[in-house]
């Protein structure tokens, strides 16, 4: 009984001291009177502590510390665990399509006020990423991923086909190939990048989210979209493009080695290929996606991200001020083209951008391409669970792979899974 | 007077076992029973929007009650991964123990030759962090690369798939037993070692040749060790996480709610719901305390019969 008593006792007294300890970490802090103000950045970009060093050095006033992270579906994971303990860092990175869901955690802010000088430096289309379609501004797009056909110049000739200019001129390319050698594919589908179906969709003018007055839509299995699974899904099933999962030592192979002749994907392309296929340095090229209907000229997005301010940031405006620097003034954007290599999202970074990668070097025009791709590209809004819809679409398109099941059906429950989800977390729907 | 002076006398000589007992009642407060806590709370609460939720105030933590256990429990793919892991379990639990009794049996025998070697090589994997074994094992099961494929292929056997539904299990299932059965036959060799030589001996003069005297006396007596292991290695495989988590990127096969343990992940990490994910991740405490309790209720008789 008294071991009891005591027991409990001890643990009222922890608990006590635990709870105290949680509540003096989140009360309020008086804002610095005196030194400079300290600004902490999560970011995956690399070396984007050397481009913060220059900062640092023109703006002793502002002082910012880059905290490197891991990039992915964790990155937003983490970030929404230290926005919810209190101690999230002053700027964090946020892929695009995870932006709604920061906002709607309430861990970034509206930053409207302190960014409205730059508005004119970006397009509509990546704006209205970071707006998302309301009147407030959640963050400063930083990179974009506008989606572009990779495909090998040499076995082209090789086996005799023309870049496809329209989705069906590549679907018979596809057989061809098929017809002509056993071990080699035109391209590939895959069930692990939701973000590269969403852009491809977006290309066909997909709308998987929508703001209605106060209401969402989601319309994942829309026309466009179910367009876009049918196709691919009569390719997989007859055998016509590879469906084994990229990003593995295998896929690297198959695209270093000849046996996958075309990747459809974005813009910094050019730093994977490098990497992950060295051998086919100088063969590659670039071309516009294939169209849906001969003589459209439209492309989609595939990742890209915009920098944000937190709900928790004691210094938004310095925060943004750094921001603004960050992603339109010309240093910078030179910076982070040359240091962070990617490609950036201001209209004017894009005019930076001259000489061909190097492994491009078979193609000088290669930015001159992208930019007049990137013109092309239309986006949609995102909606709050991304996150739930790009598992939904793993699970559900790993399944359809390997039973060779409908594409469209997979769709629907990618469709089903989002609504519920939207449904059981209160938020109102459409329709 | 006197009941005080008994009362004080009673408190000093209560006080010290209490100071001894501090250390680990603080730390098992701090670290299990706290985060125990904490995640019951959580697993009763939710989060609520309103309209688009995207303005200030939209969001807010409400109390759920039992509706996030409700859901998990009427969850079918919660209950398809236990199915999984079933079988998963039962395949590990079976191979793993049953390789490490032979390896132990075979080591302790008098004729057994690199003795020394044997065991370490048979112990080193299970000194290989199961990431890297799962992910070591899962660039062999990728045909292009792999010996693997090249052997079978060398023997006629073309494009087999070790990472489809009809494989990916036996895949799993080898990962861990690679590296599983080291720790256990270590276990289980041990306690041999600390069998005395004069049972064995008074075996042979009765007429036991080398196999009866493993199979009626030494198995026999590794039965408390036998179900140390057991235990272990159900409590492991029930919460089985790495293999399948680290195959997923490279296989279509495996889901992300294909153990129980990933389907709290993916609530926790992907969806952000770590409501749910609490209550679900409670519940497989409950299921996994079961059958180990039940193993050892079973076993109690004959593992530990001379203790009561």
């Amino acid at each position: 009984m008294r071991t009891k008593r005591l027991s409990a006792a001890l643990s009222v007294l922890l608990a006590g001291a635990l709870v105290a300890g949680c509540s003096s970490g989140a009360e309020e802090q008086t804002p610095q009177e005196t030194g400079p103000v300290e600004l902490t950045f999560w970011t995956w970009a690399p070396n984007m502590d050397k481009i913060a060093a220059v900062w640092n050095e023109a703006h002793p006033d502002i002082k910012v510390t880059v905290s490197k992270q891991a990039g992915g579906d964790e990155a937003a994971a983490k970030f929404l665990t230290a926005a919810k303990a209190g101690n999230a860092p002053d700027l964090v990175q946020a892929e695009y399509q995870m932006l709604p869901s920061f906002v709607a955690a309430e861990a970034v802010a509206d930053i409207k006020a302190d960014v409205e000088g730059v508005r004119g430096e970006f397009s509509d289309g990546i704006w209205s990423l970071v707006t998302l379609g309301t009147d407030a501004v959640y963050g400063l797009p930083q990179d974009s991923g506008p989606m572009m056909l990779y495909y090998r110049q040499d076995l082209f000739a090789k086996y005799g086909i023309a870049v496809p200019k329209t989705w069906d001129e590549y679907a018979a390319a596809a057989r061809t190939v098929r017809a002509k050698d056993k071990s080699v594919y035109l391209g590939g589908f895959s069930t692990k990048d939701p973000g590269w179906f969403a852009g491809l969709s977006q290309q066909a003018g997909g709308q998987w989210w929508a703001i209605t007055g106060e209401a969402w839509k989601v319309g994942i299995n829309d026309e466009a979209t179910k367009k876009v699974a049918d196709f691919w899904g009569g390719l997989a099933k007859e055998g016509a493009v590879d469906t084994q999962a990229p990003w593995t030592p295998e896929w690297n192979a198959a695209l270093n080695g000849g046996k996958l002749l075309t990747w459809a994907s974005a813009v910094w392309g050019p730093g994977v290929l490098s990497s992950n296929a060295p051998d086919g340095k100088g063969k590659w090229a670039i071309a516009p996606l294939p169209q849906w209907s001969a003589g459209e000229s439209y492309s989609g997005f595939w990742g890209g991200s915009s920098i944000a301010v937190s709900a928790g940031s004691k210094h938004r405006k310095a925060a943004a001020q750094f921001l603004s620097w960050l992603n339109t003034d010309a240093k910078a954007v030179d910076l982070l083209i040359k240091e962070a290599a990617i490609y950036p999202a201001a209209k004017s970074g894009q005019k930076l951008l001259t000489t061909a990668p190097e492994y491009f070097a078979n193609q000088p025009d290669f930015w001159q391409q992208a930019t007049t791709i990137a013109g092309t590209a239309r986006g949609f809004t995102f909606g709050p669970n991304v996150n739930v819809a790009y598992g939904a679409y793993k699970d559900a398109f790993d399944k359809a792979v390997q039973q060779k099941s409908s594409f469209a059906d997979a769709l629907t429950s990618v469709q089903d899974a989002t609504v519920a989800d939207m449904k059981k977390s209160g938020f109102t729907l459409a329709g | 007077m006197s009941t005080a002076q008994k009362g004080a006398r009673a408190h000093r000589a209560g006080a010290t076992p209490y100071l001894y007992l501090a250390p680990a009642v603080v730390l098992f407060t701090l670290f299990v029973a706290a985060p125990i806590g904490y995640t019951a709370y959580l697993s009763m609460r939710r989060v609520k929007f309103s309209g688009l939720g995207l303005g200030k105030n939209s969001r807010t933590e409400i109390f759920a009650g039992l509706d996030n256990y409700r859901a998990a429990v009427a969850d079918g793919e919660f209950w398809a991964g236990w199915l999984r892991v079933l079988g998963y379990a039962g395949l590990v639990l079976t191979l793993m123990l049953g390789l490490a009794l032979v390896f132990a049996l075979l080591l302790d025998s008098a004729r057994v030759r690199l003795a020394r070697f044997s065991r370490i090589a048979i112990f080193l994997p299970y000194a290989v962090p199961g990431v890297v074994a799962t992910l070591l094992w899962g660039f062999l099961y990728l045909p292009s690369l792999s010996p693997i494929h090249a052997t079978l292929r060398a023997f006629g056997v073309e494009n087999v798939d070790l990472l489809d539904p009809s494989t990916v299990l036996f895949s799993m299932v080898n990962v861990a037993i690679w590296g599983g059965t080291g720790f256990n036959m270590l276990v289980l060799y041990t306690q041999l070692r600390a069998i005395p030589r004069d049972y064995y001996e008074a075996a042979r003069i009765d007429g036991a040749g080398e196999l009866a005297i493993a199979l009626r006396v030494k198995v026999p007596m590794l039965a408390p060790a036998l179900v140390l292991t057991t235990v272990f290695s159900i409590i492991a495989t029930i919460q089985v996480f790495t293999e399948p988590m680290t195959l997923r990127p490279i296989s279509n096969a495996v889901s992300s709610t294909w153990s129980p343990l990933m389907k709290v992940y993916t609530d926790a990490f992907i969806n952000g719901d770590l409501y749910s994910a609490a209550a679900t991740s409670l519940v497989i405490a409950v299921i996994s305390v079961v059958p180990s309790l039940l193993f050892m209720r079973l076993v109690r008789r004959q593992a530990f019969g001379e203790e009561r």
